[in-house]
């Protein structure tokens, strides 16, 4: 599995009231929410941002509400991957459970720049900035939370359980 | 090696003798938690991945409180969502209006979490509990919905940072101060993985709505559980009141954290966070030239009957400043019949406030007092982020209730001194 297109750069502390302000959490609707995804910070993002682009940020990535919303209108506005140097610890969870691929890595979140082209394998934590060429290894998941990931999310990881047990 | 106090909860809740932090584990869960705004996402989970049963009626709490009495149609039909999905489950928590509060106010309150819980809320606030001796945390609601077919979640065992409190707060300090300077001082990432854990002599000085309300923004500095010793005062709030027996477990003697800070309580002093970020503290006294909106007073922060009173002493026989709008919520159906029933209620319409049944409302710019472009206000919330209570250029200043309630009297930050 992988992932390339164009950088969005968010700065550290990105919180889940701008990724989904809840104002509009009066829907469950994906697809209604993922056309505010980041406005409160980034009114262009939305308009710009293609299948398969990139978003990398700084620390903390994340942070606040446990709102599933959140990782979910990154994934359903088309983003292949976030990159970030780390993330909160519910959004972490959330991203690994619906199934959109996150990855830490300081140093790429550190130098890649908004509108790179990068490349990421998931499957190696290979991160490739062909806009300068550099590339970077990202912490690969633990294989628990990599079982999670190819069973295509947390619920169907349990429903195979229950299948092979 | 010894265990922290959290570690030792998730063995148990195991089956393991031991456990480490970074391990992976899965524990059985006491209790189940979701709102009006998670919980219709995790049903809709649920649903899609062909589960049809609840792994226990009893352990599942399904809270409506973001956005009831409903604000708009949308939430009428999340609502609607929750409330189906409750009574064809035969959810035994389940509070609808009339009966709810703010789930964090509210399941406490109730006596449906107690000591030696193991807790998944899909709200982040979820870390509340651990002031009563348990192990909480927040997660989404894919994790809520794998709880409620399974009863079982999964952790990585948290390593933990210890917090030895000492002395006595200030009469004009409340745990809001107290939680407040700490994530000033550690940050918003602070804790990021780890647990919490608060110890030392000054914990028997803190009340039980201070422990509820630290533990409350044990989230803010990125925690996965911030929790309190069990002690007289616990077991006195959960005496008669406790569905379930507790259980006490306690820190070994020789239990490894990865740092010790010490609080001094004596030293606290009246604290905001100032926007955009929680992390962002001064002391109230710096900044009485900030001119004010608004105030509100409640949240699963401070929504308790302490915070109540605190505002009510403050408030009493005097007046709100001129075009300033306070908004006090008490946090329960229980919380706001004291108020009534102690002329609280009274008192607070006298002074020019408005008082609102529970509900989260202005806390995340759901409803029930949203700022517009360029407004202040100060709050006894959580969180200050861009937007938060309303348009992206409002901001919110984060504070206890004595400190909000004393600027609702100036319409300037003011810090309260007893007169």
């Amino acid at each position: 599995m992988n992932t390339q297109g164009k950088v969005f750069k968010y700065p550290d502390n990105v919180d889940t009231d701008v990724i989904i302000p809840a104002r509009y959490l009066n829907t469950p609707d994906a697809k209604e929410l993922s056309l505010h995804c980041m406005e409160d910070i980034d009114t262009e993002f939305v308009k710009n941002v293609k299948t398969g682009d990139v978003m990398v940020a700084g620390w903390n990535f994340g942070c606040g509400s446990s709102r599933e919303h959140a990782p979910l209108v990154i994934k359903t506005c088309g983003t292949g991957c976030v990159i970030a140097k780390s993330f909160a610890r519910i959004f972490y969870r959330n991203a690994i459970n619906i199934g959109l691929p996150i990855l830490e890595c300081e140093e790429a979140a550190e130098e890649i720049n908004q509108n790179d082209e990068v490349k990421v394998d998931f499957d190696t934590g290979v991160i490739t900035n062909l806009s300068t060429g550099k590339t970077y290894k990202a912490q690969p998941f633990p294989p628990f939370i990599q079982n999670i990931i190819k069973s295509g999310g947390l619920l169907k990881s349990l429903k195979e359980g229950e299948n092979n047990g | 090696m010894g265990m922290t106090m959290t570690q030792k909860i998730l063995a148990f809740h195991a089956g393991l003798e031991n456990v480490v932090a970074g391990q992976l584990i899965s524990a059985k869960l006491d209790i189940v938690l979701g709102n009006d705004i998670t919980t219709p996402v995790a049903v809709n989970e649920f649903k899609k991945a062909g589960f049809d049963k609840v792994f226990d009626k009893d352990k599942v709490a399904i809270v409506l409180d973001h956005f009831v009495p409903n604000k708009d149609i949308k939430a009428a039909q999340q609502s609607k969502t929750c409330r189906e999905f409750a009574c064809s489950h035969c959810v035994s928590h389940f509070y609808d209006v009339g009966k709810m509060g703010i789930e964090h106010a509210l399941l406490p309150e109730q006596g449906v979490v107690t000591a030696g819980d193991c807790i998944i809320g899909a709200d982040s606030h979820t870390c509340t509990y651990g002031a009563l001796g348990a192990f909480s945390t927040g997660v989404g609601s894919t994790d809520m919905a794998a709880g409620m077919a399974t009863g079982m979640a999964w952790f990585k065992v948290p390593p933990a940072i210890k917090f030895n409190l000492t002395g006595e707060l200030p009469s004009n300090c409340s745990g809001k101060d107290v939680i407040l300077s700490i994530i000033g001082m550690i940050g918003v990432d602070g804790a990021l993985y780890k647990s919490m854990e608060f110890t030392g002599e000054g914990v028997k000085n803190l009340s039980m709505d201070d422990r509820l309300c630290i533990c409350n923004m044990a989230i803010e500095a990125g925690a996965k559980n911030g929790i309190f010793p069990v002690d007289d005062v616990t077991l006195e709030y959960l005496s008669g009141r406790s569905e379930r027996e507790p259980v006490v477990f306690t820190a070994d003697e020789d239990a490894v954290y990865e740092k010790t800070i010490d609080i001094n309580l004596s030293e606290i002093v009246p604290t905001v966070a100032c926007p955009h970020l929680p992390e962002n503290t001064h002391p109230a006294s710096e900044l009485s030239n900030i001119k004010i909106d608004q105030v509100v007073i409640g949240s699963c922060t401070n929504g308790r009957l302490e915070d109540m009173e605190a505002t009510f002493k403050i408030l009493n026989g005097n007046k709100i400043a001129q075009g300033i709008r306070c908004i006090i919520i008490p946090g329960t159906m229980q919380i706001l019949r004291e108020c009534v029933q102690r002329g609280w209620y009274t008192a607070f319409i006298d002074a020019g406030a408005v008082v609102s049944t529970p509900t989260c409302g202005p806390c995340l710019g759901g409803y029930m007092g949203i700022l517009a472009e360029g407004e202040k206000c100060i709050a006894t919330t959580n969180r200050n982020f861009v937007g938060r209570m309303g348009h992206v250029d409002s901001e919110v200043y984060l504070a206890s209730p004595h400190t909000a309630a004393a600027s609702a009297l100036t319409g300037y930050i003011t810090e309260f001194k007893e007169a």
